[in-house]
């Protein structure tokens, strides 16, 4: 019976190309469809990915390693009281709620640079990444930059660290944060920088950096982009569409 | 100007036309989220009623988004036919329905009528419509457009083929080119979703695309899906760009939020237009637009994402688009919560778009956060078959790894193709038979490793 299923089956003859890519490729087909097994392998992924949207943040593992790396932290929430509120309610999300507003405003205010860790819509990236890659980026960056302590926000969007930015009066806000799960990469996280940080800022006005995660962009690479993302914007005081990441060519060149 | 309806011993009232729009529209999580959905099913009927009794010239005088302050409103009615309008302008909403579903409404009426048409007295009308009533008037719609092929003819589906890698890693990238190729995949674009914008990389991509292209004689276009500045200034550096990308919305101010305006756009198209890369046509744009946009910019002054999404079809229209994709699902459960919403929503654009006259293709898509799955996905895909949709996505195994979302496979366009009898685009199709990729039958062919085509193909994966 077994035989005679996979008979059924035809196989791609280019498997191999699967080394270069995680994407499902070569599957092979029956008639017009997905074999079985490819068919479960891809129900099994979206699975995971559904299960772990709704993983919490461990707030005081993430404060602890950051603590043991130097890096002092405070803890606020956006106005999102629970997870399904947070996914239905983005706006919450982007706000702080009252009593983190009072805690920011007990933090030293004027800086150079806000670094935001947030939850976002996939604690496991955080979890997993931010530290990581704050330590490659403080690795790298010789400036006397003057930083605030990094911000850890529970249900959290992009636009969160505009209002903590603004709060913190920082020249440039970077908002560390979980992306959307994908099926093969349930942990990718994201790095969107905004200048001159306030509440109203819209996405054009910010730079992004994707897939931060050892199998999509490593640790290193990722902080190189965000060194000279950073370094670029407050030279040039600004970001969004207007800076273009030429890291590469700097690279190249240098 | 108040709208209302009576029910029984209650009259609902409507303060304004958005108001009424926004009610009379299908349950959607965004409207909720915005604060403008019907707060209960009989107030909703309530607003069609009122909205069906609503005379289509009181949609066309009374813009919803004032004239002077938005760009696209502005556009919607400078370019509005009169002339043709004069020809429905006696009907209400209720009546237009009726007319479109009715033998009077032809394939040439529809298309003589479509600039006539505006967006919003198209989101209206779909208000109305149920699900099978959108399949039947947008069948009726055929919008043809050309650049190395020819999309949108009748019994004709196209697919992109979308290789996105999480690193743009070029033999990633060529990976899945070859995947989708030999599936028979590509016909409406080969379209890549860079992860980065450096413009070294996005160089590295167009070179890429037009070298496949070019070397095995593939009558499709490319495009790497960047911000149109980003395409505008590759351009004057010399890239071998066919379409020009950019995704839009239905107000100026989202528009804005993404970093363009018409202005732009206009120029965006002229600078594609000046290489003359097209060769059966010069439709050089791809648009992308989706429910939630203006809403998710904080720019959608209180009209309905619908409403706002047909819109944004009236500013695509202005630039003689070669492909159009609502993605429908991607931007999550607060604009459009489950599988019930992403269908509905995905047949409303297609609607939308077509009877504007836009070559309307859809990413049938949704996100691990939102209650829907491949099921729902395998239904939408058949619904829009059934309703003639130009184009859909092919993605390996239907998982984007760069983007992190889930949407259609090359597997799923062979299902379609199976079930329905659908060809490739035609030009397309000559090239897949010439390289034996498609039998006798029009059928895939098996292949083995010794194939040329396939030998080829991998021997360039290798080398990227």
């Amino acid at each position: 019976m077994t035989d005679r299923q996979i008979s059924e089956v035809k196989a791609n003859p280019w498997r191999d190309l699967k080394q270069f890519t995680a994407a499902r490729i070569a599957v092979g087909r029956v008639g017009a469809s997905l074999p079985t097994d490819e068919l479960l392998r891809f129900g099994l992924a979206h699975a995971m990915a559904r299960d772990a949207v709704h993983l919490p943040l461990s707030v005081p593992k993430l404060a602890a390693d950051l603590a043991h790396c130097g890096f002092e932290s405070c803890v606020v929430d956006s106005r999102a009281p629970d997870r399904a509120t947070y996914l239905l309610r983005p706006d919450l999300g982007r706000e702080l709620n009252a009593e983190s507003c009072a805690d920011i405003a007990k933090l030293r205010s004027g800086c150079d640079l806000a670094v935001v860790v947030g939850d976002g819509l996939s604690a496991i990236a955080v979890q997993r990444h931010a530290l990581p890659l704050l330590r490659a980026f403080s690795a790298f960056a010789k400036h006397g930059w003057n930083l605030a302590p990094v911000i850890i926000a529970r249900h959290a969007r992009v636009a969160l660290g505009d209002a903590i930015g603004e709060l913190l009066r920082a020249r440039l806000v970077i908002m560390l944060i979980g992306e959307r799960p994908g099926l093969s990469s349930p942990d990718s996280l994201g790095a969107y920088l905004t200048y001159l940080p306030r509440i109203g800022r819209t996405d054009a006005e910010r730079n992004c950096i994707s897939n931060i995660r050892p199998e999509g962009l490593p640790y290193e690479a990722a902080a190189r982009k965000l060194l000279w993302l950073t370094e670029a914007s407050l030279r040039l005081a600004l970001t969004g569409v207007a800076l273009k990441d030429e890291s590469d060519l700097t690279l190249i060149e240098g | 100007m108040p709208y209302h309806h009576t029910i029984g011993h209650e009259t609902y009232r409507f303060a304004d036309l958005k108001t009424l729009l926004a009610k009379a529209s299908p349950t959607r999580s965004g409207d909720t989220l915005a604060g403008i959905g019907a707060a209960t099913a009989v107030e909703r009927m309530a607003a069609k009623w009122a909205l069906a009794d609503l005379p289509l010239e009181t949609l066309v005088d009374n813009p919803l988004i004032p004239y002077e302050t938005d760009e696209i409103t502005s556009l919607i009615c400078d370019r509005h036919d009169a002339t043709g309008f004069a020809e429905i302008s006696h009907f209400t909403v209720g009546d237009f329905r009726n007319w479109l579903l009715s033998e009077s409404a032809d394939e040439a009426t529809l298309a003589r009528l479509a600039p006539a048409l505006i967006p919003e007295v198209a989101a209206a009308v779909s208000k109305l419509m149920r699900n099978q009533d959108l399949i039947l008037v947008a069948r009726k719609c055929r919008v043809i457009t050309r650049f190395r092929n020819t999309l949108g003819l009748p019994g004709r589906l196209a697919v992109r083929l979308q290789p996105n890698h999480p690193t743009d890693d070029a033999k990633g990238i060529a990976a899945s080119i070859l995947d989708g190729l030999l599936y028979g995949a590509g016909d409406a674009v080969i379209g890549i979703n860079p992860a980065s914008d450096s413009m070294t990389v996005l160089h590295g991509l167009w070179r890429m695309l037009d070298n496949v292209i070019q070397r095995f004689a593939v009558p499709t276009q490319s495009c790497v899906l960047t911000h149109v500045t980003s395409q505008i200034r590759a351009i004057e550096q010399g890239a071998p760009i066919d379409l020009v990308f950019q995704s839009i919305a239905g107000t100026q101010a989202a528009n804005a939020s993404f970093g363009v305006n018409l202005a732009l756009l206009r120029e965006a198209r002229d600078a594609a237009l000046s290489l003359k890369r097209g060769t059966v046509g010069d439709n050089v744009m791809y648009f992308e637009t989706g429910q939630g946009s203006a809403l998710s910019a904080n720019a959608h002054h209180g009209v309905d994402q619908q409403t706002l999404e047909a819109r944004a079809y009236g500013v695509a229209r202005e630039f003689k688009p070669l492909l159009v994709n609502t993605v429908v699902g991607f931007i999550g459960p607060e604009y459009l919560y489950d599988g019930k919403q992403i269908i509905r929503a995905g047949l409303e654009d297609h609607f939308c778009g077509k009877l504007l006259g836009v070559p309307l293709g859809c990413d049938a898509c949704y996100t691990n956060h939102a209650e829907a799955d491949q099921d729902d996905m395998d239904t939408l895909l058949t619904v829009l078959a059934a309703a003639g949709v130009t184009y859909i996505m092919g993605i390996p195994g239907a998982d984007d790894i760069m983007l992190n979302y889930q949407s259609t496979s090359f597997h799923d366009a062979l299902y379609l193709r199976e079930t329905f009898g659908l060809k490739h685009a035609p030009e397309f199709e000559g090239w897949l038979t010439r390289m034996r990729l498609l039998n006798q039958a029009g059928k895939l062919q098996d292949l083995s490793a010794s194939d040329s085509l396939v030998h080829a193909l991998t021997d360039m994966t290798h080398a990227a």
